[in-house]
């Protein structure tokens, strides 16, 4: 258990959250809406990172090649300018399972925060409505042991 | 011309992800931690970013065709199954415990420290795994992660 508890204790960089203005929120959010509505106006696609990454992954690149030039455009700007925020400082086995997690649930489950949580509900999906609301509710429930679980 | 669009799709997004600092893991816990110091930061980039994408899908759902002429692919909104339940918890058991989920975690790969390439790696690790064809699903209705692509 002390992967677990290293959380409990620390953030997983080491230190708290940013100090984030609601504007740069907001506008950090329109920009991502901005790409989503691009991507479904112009090629016909969902924005959904998981897919579009797990689609690949199979060896599926799309027409031309699509899936590689959105994620090649997704992290230009993290090449150019960081990805604005220090190294992980997480154990390495509780990252690893975070990622199995990660890499297998939003398989399964058709969707991340992208897909489900942006795109899927923009496009008034009940279907996404209630995958989203599973995936926060089982995260928030899951911090809550991590960091609190200890203590009650 | 469809991969420019695709491109500049890309870099709109994960521009937007840097600026809402959403690519720093402990913003992300800071909004799953309710009972902590609760930041309500995601919240908003996520309502910003369904408000703006909103009027796109409406439009592309009317018309059925993209600007490009495309056809356009949105997935079936009231198909409910266990492994969209079943997946989705489990994404959130490894969201909660790292505050990573997918985009993010190409973003901190940009860095290439230790911890990012290890939570990436497991991440496709974990995609690559096959995932049994779910038998209480209809047969007209297979899992998306197995239509072929277009």
């Amino acid at each position: 258990m002390s992967s677990v508890s290293a959380i409990r204790i620390s953030w997983a960089c080491g230190m708290g959250p940013d100090q984030i203005p609601a504007l740069q929120s907001v506008l950090g959010g329109a920009l991502i809406g901005a790409g989503a509505a691009v991507l479904i106006l112009f090629n016909g696609r969902v924005a959904g990172i998981s897919g579009i990454l797990g689609r690949v992954l199979h060896g599926d690149p799309g027409t031309g090649g699509w899936r590689i030039a959105f994620l090649s455009g997704l992290l230009l700007p993290a090449l150019l300018l960081g990805p604005g925020v220090g190294g992980l400082q997480a154990s390495w086995p509780l990252l690893a399972t975070a990622g199995l997690l990660v890499g297998f649930g939003t398989r399964l489950g058709s969707g991340c925060t992208s897909g489900h949580g942006v795109c899927g509900i923009a496009n008034l999906s009940p279907r996404s409505l209630a995958a989203t609301g599973v995936f926060i509710g089982v995260a928030v429930l899951t911090v809550f042991l991590v960091r609190h679980g200890g203590r009650g | 011309m469809m991969l420019i669009s695709a491109f500049v799709a890309g870099v709109l997004f994960g521009g937007g992800l840097l600026l809402s600092r959403m690519s720093n893991p402990n913003n992300v816990l800071a909004f799953l931690d309710l009972a902590g110091d609760w930041r309500p930061a995601l919240l908003y980039t996520m309502a910003a970013a369904i408000a703006v994408a909103a009027p796109a899908f409406w439009a592309a759902r009317r018309s059925q065709q993209s600007l490009l002429g495309l056809h356009v692919e949105l997935p079936d909104r009231f198909r409910f199954d266990a492994s969209l339940i079943l997946g989705s918890a489990i994404f959130g058991v490894g969201w909660g415990l790292s505050g990573i989920c997918p985009g993010p975690a190409l973003l901190l790969l940009s860095r290439a420290d230790r911890g990012a390439i290890i939570f990436a790696l497991a991440l496709i690790v974990g995609m690559l795994i096959r995932v049994p064809s779910a038998q209480s699903a209809p047969r007209s209705r297979q899992r998306r992660l197995q239509q072929p692509s277009h």
